[in-house]
Order: C-alpha cells, then structure tokens, then sequence
C-alpha cells in the first residue's frame, strides 16, 4: 500500500514563471495539465484557472508592472480543495493587503473585475509581505 | 486574434476563432473590434461559441466594445461556453448584454422570430 506521503506528493506542482501575461497563458496550460488540477472536476479545474490567471496577471501587470520578474506557484490538491501559494518579489499590495474585490458600480466598467472573481472563488485568503517577497495563500474549494 | 466577419442588413457578426480572449490579448481584441466596427450599422452579434477562457482582461474589453459602439449600436453576445458564462454571471456582466443561447438565435432574434 502506497504511503500517503506518496499520495500528497504526487498531487503537488510547483512552478516558476517568467512575469508577463504570455508566460503566464503558457503556465496556465502546463497547470491545467498538472496531477492536483487533473484530479478536479472539469467545472472546479475552470474555476481555478480563472483564479489562477487573476492572481498571476495581477502580479504581472501590478506587483511587477510590467518590469522583469518571476512568479512561483505552489499547488497541492487536499481533502478540502487546491490548497495555492503564489510568491513573488514585485511591489507591495497598495495599503498592504489585497483589495476588497468590489465590483465597479459605473455602467461600463473596464476593469475592477479581478480581485472579485478571486474573492468569490477562494476560501482563506491570506496576504503576507516579508523580506521583500509577496506570499499569497488561498483555497479553491474541492 | 484571429476574427471572422459576416455582413447582413443592419447585422454584423463576429466569430471570434480563438479560443482565449486574455490579458496577452485583450488590448488586440478590442482594437480589431474597433476597426472591424467602424460601419457597423444597428446591432454587432459576437459570437463566443468557440472561446473557452475568458478572464476579467478579456471581459474588461468586450464592454469596452461595447461602450465604443454605444449609443447609435448595440453590442450582443452568443454561444457563451460554461466558464466564459461564469465569468460574465459572477461579475453581474450578463445583465449589461443581450446574450443569445447561439448564433442562430442571434439571427432570428432580429428578425422577430
């Protein structure tokens, strides 16, 4: 019988990506390849490629704003859905934690639509910033 | 992108043929949008059937096209795959547009059917 250490690590998948929005439609294609997204159903894998495509543009777009740098993904599929970690050593979030994820309130809004889905989507959002390093942490509930 | 145009009275179609609009796209979505709208007359039917992704870059576009074609045109939308739906219902978007089971519908629609 196989160790469930075995197990845990046959469902994890780390990543290190380039920070810009090409690379990271690139990476988004090998982690909707990876062991922990196989495993979801196809409803729940679309949900965490939509989360997964808003933190990682954010960072491109926001924490690196569009300068040279790279993004690491941590992923690991657990009894309580995919368990992420996303570092990376851009900006600081403005006022030091993510924003509320409002939705835009003007009759065409163009934007403002991130942080929304990736609040709506996740449980257990967690921001840190330490040693010049950004580590979000969510759960996209199995 | 790759998009695919049809003229008929008063309609113009477009079949978007890839199968993302994201944030590596979404700035050249909406100037061939722009461009390929440029005459369009009342109603511009775009046709998502074959896009699978969208995310909140692609979204952000498609009602930046619409806002473009705003007041005179309107901009609807067919075929939306499930993901593409979902990003449009959780962001509260598919109350903004007139969303068509299918392209065909899209078609009969206009003309009373």
């Amino acid at each position: 019988m196989a160790p469930v250490a075995d197990l845990v690590r046959d469902l994890a998948f780390s990543l290190t990506l380039a920070a810009d929005t090409v690379a990271v439609r690139e990476g988004l294609a090998r982690i909707a390849a990876s062991a922990p997204l196989a495993a979801l159903s196809a409803v729940h894998r679309a949900t965490a490629e939509i989360v997964l495509a808003e933190v990682l543009n954010n960072v491109a777009e926001h924490a690196y704003f569009g300068l040279p740098g790279d993004i690491s993904i941590n992923l690991m599929a657990t009894a309580v859905g995919l368990e992420c970690r996303i570092a990376d050593h851009g900006r600081e979030m403005p006022g030091g934690s993510p924003p509320a994820g409002t939705l835009p309130q003007e009759d065409f809004p163009e934007g403002g639509f991130g942080w929304h889905l990736i609040r709506s989507l996740t449980h257990g959002l967690d921001y840190q910033r330490k040693n010049g390093r950004n580590l979000l942490r969510f759960v996209i509930p199995a | 992108m790759q998009l695919q145009t049809q003229t008929r009275p008063k309609l113009l179609s477009v079949l978007v043929m890839n199968d993302r609009i994201d944030a590596a796209s979404a700035i050249q979505f909406k100037e061939q949008m722009r461009d390929l709208t440029q005459n369009a007359e009342s109603r511009v039917v775009l046709d998502l059937a074959r896009v699978m992704f969208l995310d909140s870059s692609g979204l952000g576009a498609i009602v930046a096209v619409k806002k473009l074609l705003a007041p005179d045109r309107v901009l609807e939308l067919s075929g939306l795959t499930p993901t593409v739906e979902k990003v449009f219902r959780l962001t509260r978007m598919d109350s903004i547009f007139t969303i068509h089971p299918s392209h065909e519908k899209a078609l009969a629609h206009g003309t009373g059917g």
